[in-house]
């Protein structure tokens, strides 16, 4: 540790970092704009100016940005002198010189950095009595709105979008006072990390166009931590309501999974909460009904049916355990097809059986090497992309430590290793936007991917199987994969279920195994398919046509299908025919679907915004999202509305738990896999000095006014049986529980930025840990016990084609994709062909393949690729409107 | 009087070709560096002659040199800065136009002496004649073996390039160079790290202004105490003066170190204009503070003029006479530094705007007292320390001292409401 003093005040500080976090850690105030803790520093902005001495005889001492300069022991600064003071100030005063003073119609204002930072440098009187520089505007797709003339030039925008997250289409453009943050002309920003602009952004330059369309003061949102649904990563982000409506999605720190930033699907994809065509009241037979006729018909189902249940791999832990405690262990199946309930298995056994540690994304942004199997990460685990792309930088950073440049020290880390990477190779069946990161990719069938991977632990470790037939270009890739992977200090293997391929899975777990008996730091990371795939699946539970076949034998008649639309998990004709052989489909979600269409009984479900629950991300880690607001219809959490049909029923276990807390109490006692799930959050009983945790801020404001059109009386607020956070304003002030931050805010801290007052270090682990359970950490006792099943070479067959699925950031995640902004964004269906082969079948681009899966035929548009393997064509995955097939399978080609 | 850089100038301003530069002992010091002197033998003659950078900050080249690692591994990068765009500067386009294997030969021994391979010349948009004088003298360097690979069969390899800028001031900044030779926005770095260590894609680098390279083959030729003798004064060597403005033979000379202002004014410089007085004058092009009367006789070297609260900078006088408006001409400075900032940093990116503004608003008769405290404070927050580079520290050095040599002037524009300087009044 050094000792800094401060206004002549000795602090015990971390010496080597910058002088800005430094202060921040300690709780000052001091303002900054272009540093970002993600970012690091490149001193444009001179917003945190202070005064350095050179020992304490020095009384004039000069100034110094504190971004810019390590603490050394011994130093001492000031932040109060009148000089550093006025300085600061006048930053503020030459940037308002241009920014417009139009706060009160800006989407930002009152959550805005830039007047957090005006207001704490004390500037207030204009001096300037010019003319303002303008521009023009430009569009930027349905997500972000642009309003060049707020900008202050900080240059956050492209070196986060640039730098950070591999943009190309976000630049700066001419100089002096006109620099202009833009793309090249209007058009759609291509990232999928574009969304992070509004936060990144300290002012309202880049601002949230789907919180535009539905707009609230920030500061007027109900907000309450929540988990992001759309993909297996577990992001924590927070979902703020107003008027009964989800208005708006941000980050949430979490200082081992996502950090600073989350993906446009999750920032974006929230909207299907608001979509048209939610089921807001129960159906019977399509006639709207009441809530009790619902019960009271359940009740007389459940007395003379034999039903089973299908859960969801999107439902938490709490409507599936629920489901599973209604219809009996041995009645209740996954929703998911066989394959992927196989992967999930393999996923678990993998990570729980084997030796090797899955890491968090900060832990593989932290790797050295990394190689990827059979996964298009930014299509289908963006947020892990995104921290592939910064472990690409941690062999060349090491250049910077051996020439004494801090890390921080963005600008001068850039410089001297320029666009270098170390080792990241891929192997996916298309190209990938990681692919500019790659040392090497490989294109093949997943089963030639499985077998370069075999190839590569067996280099690793010999007594894992050997791979016959490779080309040598395959071997000598083999031979660099395993020679970087062994040569490195950190490195991950990454997988998942995406390719639908066991091989690929046991392939990449055999390199980790390889790896790990000779460096324990190896890690390993299997993306799955959705929010809750790992906890469905770690609950236990039958295969989805088992559930068919249940049904076609008459061991079951009625069927209870929660929040799952069977149609995306199982062929249309095996869906049909078991939906046709049920004599009752009950089916509790909250959006219409093919399933819906087919059921007899339509119950409406709770949206993670107006539920509590819990979900098991792929790093095993359990995470708990809050409900945001109580809807106003009868929608509640799947698993309230099971528990009262257990009640119905007569379900004596079901009757005892009251609440979220009992019901997760009971997973916890009842599921070996999911101890602990308990005790992510405090109880619905926790207050601190007898108080809740508001989920709105002090802020808030119209609460008497918002419904007086309506009723004069300003409605009770609804009491929170399930959790200690209140639907008001009141409550406690100081910081919550680290698991349960419904917002963030600090004095003078009005917008994003005040995260910093809820770490206990800037930029690192929030106060009182990060929050949510690792469940499956491996037993130090696990041993190596390699998959042997190499699988065979791919050979083609003739009028033949190997169909693998392909993943779309946009399209491929059911809810998502049903959120307005973002359907703007999903691709229409299509087949992708190697161009050779379209050459061969006389087919160029946009022309139609027709195509059979066993009985699903397709008619598709092609689209041509250069490096797809011959006789190999990719289905786009989960597109709303294109039929499912059990994939990778044979097509034959129809002529 | 000695002028080695300028002697084998040719009349019609011609550039030697290769083999009148040999005839004139051209490429002697590549000779004799590659026979007999050893890379840290060569620094250390350079360091020995205290040759000061002559691009405009002064820096002791011998010593910039010595901050390159000699066992760096490879590329090392050699670059001339020859973006001469300081306004009222134009001494190193007589080198570029005229001696252009003058300058190649001083970077195949600077370029040996940090042991770098590659060098680049990088070179002013608007000096087209200069341009192809260079690439044509490139051309008969390789040709005739002085550069490429095993050069003189020394075994030491070099290889050299021609870059144009677009025609930014900013470009002229050595690390905003780097960073627009590397295709890159023109903004400077942060220094540390500096390019001797991490410098163009990130491998050590020295750039050398086209002047101070020029004077390396005459240094290690003819020795460091020949070159110290060239001065009149302790600042060693020769130094290419300028001047412009309303005297009556505006030009650029080569002489030694430490003639007066004076001297350079009424002597090469053939006095002002008839009718005009002298009122003061940027010694060392636009970024640098007024001089005025009481300094004609102080000694143009590093020292001397620092010591009279200015800087040496390229050593090209700017005159102010006295039927010029003192506010127009800083005005009009203001206007062209606002224009070139490269928009990094925010007190230079909105201050000069700010400040041109406001010289513009008096200018026309409409300033306002609180205007010259305003312009003050900028002197001050543009200052040293307080930007991200010296570009906007050098925008103020003639603002803050036309604010103290002129008051009187700025203060009859604001009280008359009208520049007293129109309608030839004054």
């Amino acid at each position: 540790m050094a000792t800094l003093y401060i206004d002549n005040q000795p602090y015990e500080v971390k010496p080597g970092k910058n002088l800005l976090e430094t202060c921040l850690t300690l709780g000052f105030d001091l303002p900054y704009f272009c540093w970002h803790p993600a970012l690091g520093s490149v001193g444009a902005c001179r917003q945190c100016a202070i005064k350095v001495f050179k020992d304490e005889n020095d009384t004039k001492g000069r100034i110094i940005m504190s971004c810019m300069e390590p603490v050394t022991d011994k130093q001492r600064i000031s932040l109060q002198d009148t000089e550093a003071v006025d300085f600061r100030s006048n930053v503020v005063e030459l940037l308002m010189t241009n920014h417009p003073h139009d706060c009160a119609v800006c989407d930002e204002g009152g959550a805005c950095h830039l007047q957090d930072m005006t207001v704490m440098t004390g500037h207030s009187s204009r001096r300037f009595t010019y003319k303002k520089r303008t521009h023009t505007n430009q569009y930027l797709g349905p997500f972000i709105n642009h309003e060049m003339n707020r900008c202050i030039q900080c240059y956050r925008c492209v070196r986060f979008y640039k730098d950070y997250a591999g943009g190309r289409d976000l630049d700066a453009f001419a100089s002096r006072s006109n620099v202009y943050f833009g793309r090249e002309k209007d058009g759609i920003l291509e990232n999928e990390f574009s969304g992070n602009l509004s936060e990144v952004c300290p002012t309202g330059v880049f601002t949230d166009k789907t919180l535009k369309q539905h707009y609230t003061r920030k500061w007027d949102l109900t907000t309450a931590p929540s988990i992001c649904q759309h993909c297996s990563l577990g992001c924590n982000i927070i979902a703020g309501e107003r008027y009964g409506e989800l208005r708006m999605v941000s980050n949430r720190y979490h200082g081992d999974v996502n950090g600073y930033f989350i993906c446009d699907r999750g920032r974006f994809g929230y909207e299907f909460v608001n979509a048209p065509d939610r089921i807001r009241k129960p159906k019977l037979n399509g006639t709207t009904v009441e809530k009790e006729q619902v019960l009271s018909e359940i009740q007389n189902l459940l007395a003379n049916a034999k039903v089973i249940g299908i859960g969801s791999p999107r439902a938490s832990l709490q409507s599936n355990f629920a489901l599973k405690a209604l219809v009996g262990e041995n009645h209740f199946y996954h929703g998911v097809s066989d394959n992927e309930h196989d992967l999930a298995e393999l996923a678990i056994k993998i990570l729980k059986e084997g030796p090797v540690r899955t890491p968090s994304l900060k832990e593989v942004e932290r790797a050295d090497a990394v190689f990827i199997l059979g996964e298009d990460l930014t299509n289908t685990a963006p947020m892990l992309a995104l921290a592939v792309r910064q472990a690409a930088r941690q062999q060349p950073m090491k250049e910077v430590a051996e020439a004494h440049i801090p890390t921080w020290h963005d600008a001068a880390a850039r410089e001297l290793i320029q666009d270098k990477n170390g080792p990241v190779f891929i192997a996916t069946v298309d190209v990938t936007k990681l692919d500019d990161v790659a040392t090497r990719t490989y294109r093949s069938t997943p089963d030639d991917i499985a077998r370069l991977g075999f190839a590569v632990a067996n280099l690793l470790d010999s007594s894992s199987p050997s791979v016959n037939k490779l080309s040598e270009e395959e071997k000598v890739f083999a031979q660099q994969i395993a020679g970087a992977l062994s040569k490195s200090e950190r490195p991950v293997i990454i997988s998942g279920a995406s390719c639908e391929s066991e091989s690929v899975m046991k392939a990449a777990s055999n390199i980790a195994w390889a790896l790990h008996k000779k460096n324990a730091k190896a890690g390993i990371v299997l993306t799955m398919s959705e929010c809750n795939s790992l906890g469905l699946a770690m609950m236990g539970g039958h295969r989805l046509h088992a559930a068919f076949d249940a049904v076609m034998h008459g061991y079951a008649d009625t069927v209870i299908v929660m929040e799952n639309d069977l149609y995306r998990h199982g062929t249309i004709s095996s869906v049909n025919t078991f939906l046709q052989k049920c004599k009752n489909v009950i089916v509790l979600d909250h959006l219409d679907h093919a399933t819906t269409q087919k059921a007899s009984m339509v119950i409406p479900a709770g949206t993670f915004a107006e539920s509590d629950g819990i979900v098991v991300s792929n790093e095993g880690r359990a995470q708990r999202f809050f409900q945001v607001y109580e809807s106003t219809d009868v929608i509640q959490e799947s698993w309230r509305w099971l528990l009262m049909m257990g009640v119905f029923v007569g379900n004596e276990r079901m009757s005892r738990w009251k609440n979220f807390e009992d019901i997760t109490k009971a997973i916890s006692q009842e599921e070996p896999m999911l101890k602990g799930v308990d005790a992510i959050t405090p109880p619905p009983d926790f207050r601190v000095a007898g108080q809740r945790i508001p989920r709105a801020p002090h802020r808030y404001s119209g609460r008497t006014a918002m419904n007086a059109n309506v009723n004069v009386s300003e409605p009770k607020p609804p009491v929170d049986a399930d959790s200690s956070l209140s639907y008001t304003m009141e409550g406690l002030r100081g910081l919550p529980p680290s698991s349960m931050i419904p917002f963030f805010w600090s004095p003078g801290w009005n917008s994003v930025q005040s995260v910093n007052k809820y770490q206990e270090e800037v930029g690192e682990a929030l106060r009182g840990g990060n929050p949510g359970i690792r469940l499956l950490e491996p037993s130090p006792g696990n041993t190596v016990s390699y998959f042997t099943a190499v699988p065979e070479i791919f050979l083609a067959l003739e009028d033949h084609i190997w169909v693998v699925p392909l993943h779309h950031i946009f399209g491929s995640e059911e809810l998502s994709s049903r959120a307005a902004a973002v359907s703007e964004r999903v691709v229409k269906p299509y087949v992708l062909i190697n161009q050779d082969d379209a050459l061969k079948l006389n087919l160029s681009e946009g022309q139609l393949l027709a195509f059979d899966i066993e009985q699903q035929s397709y008619q598709l548009p092609v689209k041509l690729s250069t490096v797809m393997k011959r006789n190999v064509v990719g289905l786009p995955y989960g597109l709303l409107g294109l039929p499912y097939s059990d994939l990778p399978a044979w097509g034959i080609i129809k002529k | 009087m000695e002028k080695p850089l300028t002697q084998h100038i040719r009349q019609d301003q011609r550039p030697l070709t290769l083999k009148e530069y040999e005839k004139t002992g051209g490429y002697e010091a590549v000779r004799k560096v590659l026979k007999g002197i050893s890379p840290q033998g060569v620094q250390d003659i350079v360091k020995e002659s205290n040759l000061k950078g002559r691009g405009g900050a002064g820096f002791p080249t011998g010593m910039k040199w010595s901050f390159v690692p000699l066992n760096a591994p490879k590329p090392k990068y050699l670059i001339a800065n020859a973006d001469e765009m300081e306004p009222g500067t134009f001494k190193d386009r007589i080198l570029l136009e005229c001696t252009p294997h003058q300058l190649i030969e001083g970077m195949i021994v600077s370029a040996y002496a940090i042991q770098a391979n590659i060098s680049y010349v990088y070179l002013r948009w608007a000096y087209k004649t200069a341009a192809v004088a260079i690439t044509q003298a490139i051309q008969e360097a390789y040709e005739a073996g002085y550069l490429g690979k095993n050069i003189l069969g020394s075994g030491f390899d070099l290889d050299m390039h021609l870059h144009t800028g677009v025609g930014r001031y900013m470009c002229g900044e050595e690390t905003a160079l780097l960073n627009s030779l590397e295709g890159k926005r023109a903004t400077p770095r942060a220094k540390p790290p500096f390019p001797q260590i991490s410098g163009l894609f990130g491998r050590p680098t020295i750039v050398n202004n086209v002047e101070t390279l020029c004077n390396i083959p005459h240094i290690i030729v003819k020795g460091a105490s020949w070159f110290k003798d060239l001065s009149l004064t302790n600042d060693p060597g020769t130094k290419l003066y300028g001047v412009s403005g309303k005297v009556k033979k505006p030009g650029a000379w080569e002489l030694p170190m430490g003639v007066t202002m004076r001297e350079l004014i009424e002597e090469h410089a053939g006095g002002m204009q008839d009718g005009l007085k002298f009122r003061g004058a940027l010694p060392g092009g636009a970024s640098t503070d007024f001089l005025v009367e009481e300094h004609l006789d102080i000694k143009m070297d590093y020292p001397s003029v620092a010591a009279a609260g200015s800087r040496l900078g390229t050593g090209t006088l700017v005159v102010l006479d006295d039927k010029t408006c003192p506010v127009g001409f800083v005005k009009n400075l203001e206007h062209f530094f606002a224009q070139e900032s490269c928009g990094f940093c925010t007190p230079c990116r909105e201050g000069l705007p700010w400040v041109e503004k406001i010289l513009g608003s008096i200018d026309e008769g409409k300033g306002r007292l609180e205007d010259l405290d305003l312009l003050h404070e900028h002197t001050y927050n543009l200052g040293p320390g307080k930007t991200f580079c010296a570009f906007a520290p050098g925008a103020m050095e003639p603002l803050q001292s036309a604010l103290k040599y002129f008051k009187k002037d700025f203060e009859q524009h604001i009280h008359e409401q009208r520049c007293p300087y129109h309608n030839g009044r004054a």
